[in-house]
């Protein structure tokens, strides 16, 4: 293949991603119907924010293949982290083929066999990869229809393909296989068309429900993650880390780790690792290490971080401006004032980083939980100089990500450790070291100025975020003067945060929607209005207005004005494509502070529902875990130092916190399907606080919302 | 080091050449080869890698594999009988009452601890039974509905 260029957003790249030999991946794939594909949309298909824009693949690699005894198999470089695409995409190849359900095999995040994909974050896979696979398989359809009209000897018009069998429409008795015609075939074909549209009413399987299809062995104990892996003489290692990230190794002895039995000490470079085929004494000889550290954190912490950020944030960008500030401040019969916080909060997934590699000649295989097989590919060639087609990185299921796994550090630890031993290595990394090289939720301070009429018209509305960003931060509402200000640090400053962040499910959204959705409150409540009407009454968008309509009738919403006693709060959003609205209530303890949720309730657009069940999985666990940003989650820090290394400090949402939980979808079938992993969790702060706002009269300005801070709040009452 | 320990796994007897202080939940993952029990903080706080001993839900990263000489382990993949989900198990796939999966082991054998306990528990039982079970995706609505299921099947099955 010749070398291609591509030119993406006014920058002319040039690059050339070489897969595995052609060879190698048609003995590992077999015979059969393969459709081939090359990117295309290119922007679309990415969806990623500027900075991890990269260059791309130009390359063919397979999208599906119908094998000779009928099995689809359908290629995807997104992966499985229980968002329940192994499902969905599934139900989609099955309708677009034709074929049943269980014919339908998912081979995912394999960078040797699957077309290679960007990671899967933001809530894309159904909405930017979905529409390019059902391509993919109408033009499998259509290959197959060509050959049953040949073999059949009537025009493709005159059939139609039931279950994987093609049939004559005049004639029943005149049927063939999908099976029957692949049988001792190699088709390629090379797609180079963009999708058209579909109409998704036409379907059997999707916007039907079905149940997770990896549910009966991931409950029987036989789904494989990373760590269940397991290959003759492999070692498990474990890596000598700093007590801060502002720490400098200036000493180390580890001469008793290498004592512990069976024990091999790795130093490279700054990496120091024990490694044992024994994790226990891989454990034990870490202890043993001794090691001296100097210190030069940045002098930022939990009591002054807020002023900090808005200090250090010296870039201003108006992201959206309309009207003028002056003005909207003339028309404003009340101005209100905010200054809304947010701290760092950490992913957690139960399951923790953990990669297994295995160097077999000068190929490296890397098994990784990571939502980013082909960036950790990448990785691996720019930081151990492998050749592309000399790595490979397969992803297992994976035991939750929530964005935490986009970067795959230990995947590149395992790698180097493999390369050095010359064994197989297994990295899982402690809890404490889950929470020590976290890619944080980024801490953030929103500031609003805002104003209404006399008749509760919005009429000003000037919105600053510092540090956090800017997704979720359009202003929603129909405010003729109104701009959105995003205060940050130019890329070659050093970060204001003292440690990584990074994309935390629905990133930064959860931020803005909190800030936006209880000024709101505040403006609504100032100007005697209940708090749906003044939404509705300020809002012209159509999906959010249905979305507060139809949790209103679902909750059994019945207007007042706040705070009434009664502990009933509104919020709503747009995240992903997708458009939610929530209604919750509380009951506040006032002397001790504590809240208990009663109820909580979600109506939520997000276009055509592939699988409506587990659309509702999704939403059900975005709320629960947003119960946890809402009330417990915080980490706690010195400078680089994080103090939270565990769940004895660091508390997630539990079994008793969960309230009643009701939702509704919406019935969109004729529009495109948009995100569903991430919408419904951007709005459960605020609609939290401002429910306790309604209970109370406290209003609750930093998150999460402690008994102490809601002690506080009620002081201010 | 090493010593042979005795115990029950998954209804066979057991006799294991092993240090009896490694601990169980990595004695169980690479000893044995049983890697439904996951790792999931190595302190005791998450519950994923919860097994039965003698019936009782035990987190088995606070063990070593000597203490369970003379008794009866039994894993997720113990659980289930010629090939038929348990109860508890059918029920969480019925239910849909998991996500990535990674804490499901442990909640089912933390469930299945509990309907032994109280065949019968309320929905506030359930809940104070899981409570320290966690799941980070929230699947926590549907696995009580799930306990709930299964309760009423393993009654049912008496």
């Amino acid at each position: 293949m010749k070398k291609e260029t591509t030119n993406t957003n006014g920058s002319v790249e040039t690059t050339r991603r070489r897969g595995i030999p052609r060879r190698d991946f048609f003995k590992i794939i077999g015979g059969g119907i393969i459709i081939f594909f090359r990117p295309w949309g290119v922007l679309d298909i990415l969806g990623t924010p500027a900075e991890q824009r990269r260059s791309l693949p130009t390359d063919y690699n397979a999208f599906l293949q119908i094998a000779e005894d009928g099995t689809v198999k359908c290629f995807t470089g997104k992966i499985e982290m229980g968002q329940g695409i192994i499902t969905s995409l599934a139900q989609e190849m099955a309708d677009a083929l034709n074929v049943p359900l269980e014919n339908v095999k998912m081979i995912m995040g394999d960078t040797d066999l699957c077309p290679w994909d960007a990671g899967t974050w933001g809530s894309l896979t159904t909405r930017a990869f979905g529409p390019h696979m059902l391509a993919a398989a109408a033009e499998a359809r259509g290959v197959l229809l060509g050959l049953a009209s040949a073999k059949m000897g009537v025009p493709v018009s005159q059939l139609e393909v039931k279950d994987g069998v093609i049939i004559d429409t005049k004639n029943n008795k005149n049927s063939v296989s999908y099976s029957q015609l692949t049988k001792g075939k190699r088709i390629e074909k090379f797609l180079d068309v963009k999708p058209l549209p579909e109409d998704y009413t036409k379907f059997t399987y999707i916007g039907k429900s079905y149940n997770h299809a990896d549910a009966v062995v991931k409950v029987t104990g036989q789904a494989k993650y990373t760590g269940d892996l397991k290959l003759p003489g492999m070692l498990f290692a474990r890596i000598l880390r700093p007590p801060s990230h502002g720490a400098k190794m200036t000493s180390v002895d580890y001469s008793e780790a290498e004592k512990v039995a069976g024990t091999k000490v790795i130093r490279d470079g700054d990496m120091i690792a024990v490694l044992n085929e024994n994790h226990d004494l891989a454990d034990m000889a870490l202890a043993k290490i001794k090691a001296e550290y100097s210190f030069n954190e940045m002098p930022v912490n939990n009591q002054n971080m807020y002023k900090w950020y808005v200090k250090s944030n010296t870039r201003s960008e108006v992201v959206r401006s309309d009207g003028d500030m002056e003005a909207g401040q003339k028309l404003s019969d009340k101005v209100f004032e905010s200054e809304f916080h947010d701290p760092y909060l950490a992913h957690s997934p139960i399951e923790t980083h953990t990669a297994l590699a295995h160097l077999e000649g000068d190929k490296m295989t890397v098994w990784a939980s990571t939502q980013s097989p082909f960036g950790l590919q990448d990785t691996l060639v720019r930081e151990l100089g492998f050749a592309l087609d000399k790595v490979r990185v397969i992803t297992p299921f994976v035991g939750g990500g929530f964005g935490g796994k986009s970067p795959a550090q230990q995947g590149v630890e395992a790698a180097k450790l493999a390369k050095l031993t010359g064994k197989p290595v297994m990295v899982v990394w402690s809890r404490d070291e889950e929470f020590f090289f976290d890619t944080f939720h980024p801490a953030g301070v929103i500031k609003i100025k805002s104003g209404i009429d006399k008749d509760g018209f919005i009429k000003l509305w000037d919105y600053n975020i510092y540090s956090s960003g800017t997704r979720g931060s359009e202003t929603t509402y129909e405010v003729p003067n109104a701009k959105t200000t995003h205060h940050s640090t130019d890329r070659n400053e050093p970060s204001v945060h003292p440690f990584a962040t990074g994309a935390w499910r629905a990133p930064n959204n959860n931020t803005n929607t909190f800030a936006r959705e209880v000024q709101i409150d505040i403006m609504a409540s100032a100007a005697g209005i209940d708090p749906l009407e003044f939404r509705l009454k300020n809002l012209k968008d159509v999906h959010i207005i249905d979305c507060l309509k139809a949790v209103a009738d679902k909750f059994g919403y019945v207007a007042g004005k706040t705070p009434s006693g009664r502990g009933i709060g509104v919020a709503c959003g747009a995240d992903a494509g997708a458009w939610v609205a929530h209604m919750a209530e509380v009951s506040v303890d006032k002397n001790t502070g504590k809240v208990k949720v009663i109820r909580i309730a979600c109506a939520q657009d997000m276009g055509l529902c592939v699988n409506p069940e587990g659309a509702i999985i999704q939403i059900e666990g975005c709320l629960t875990m947003g119960l946890g940003y809402t009330f417990s989650e915080e980490i706690f820090f010195e400078g680089g130092n994080i103090k939270d290394r565990g769940f004895d400090s660091y508390e997630i949402p539990k079994f008793s916190w969960l309230p009643k939980i009701d939702t509704v979808i919406l019935d969109r079938m004729n529009q495109p399907p948009q995100g569903g992993g991430e919408p419904a969790i951007i709005a459960v702060g605020a609609v939290i606080a401002n429910a306790i706002f309604d209970a109370t009269g406290a209003r609750l300005y930093t998150m999460p919302f402690t008994p102490a801070r809601v002690l506080e709040a009620l002081k201010k009452v | 080091m090493e010593k042979t320990i005795s115990f029950e796994l998954n209804g066979k007897k057991t006799d294991a050449l092993i240090d009896p202080g490694e601990t169980l939940l990595w004695a169980l993952r690479n000893h044995f080869g049983l890697t439904g029990t996951k790792f999931g903080c190595g302190m005791g706080f998450c519950g994923s890698c919860t097994v039965l001993i003698d019936n009782e839900p035990v987190r088995s990263c606070q063990l070593s594999v000597g203490e369970v000489a003379g008794k009866k382990v039994v894993t997720i993949e113990g659980l289930s009988n010629d090939g038929k989900l348990h109860p508890v198990q059918k029920a969480f796939v019925e239910h849909d009452a998991l996500q990535c999966g990674y804490c499901t082991p442990g909640m089912i054998m933390n469930a299945t601890g509990l309907l032994i306990k109280n065949p019968s528990p309320t929905e506030q039982e359930i809940k104070d039974g899981m409570e320290d079970n966690y799941c980070r995706c929230g699947a926590h609505k549907r696995i009580i509905e799930a306990v709930q299921t299964a309760s009423k099947e393993m009654k049912g099955g008496k």
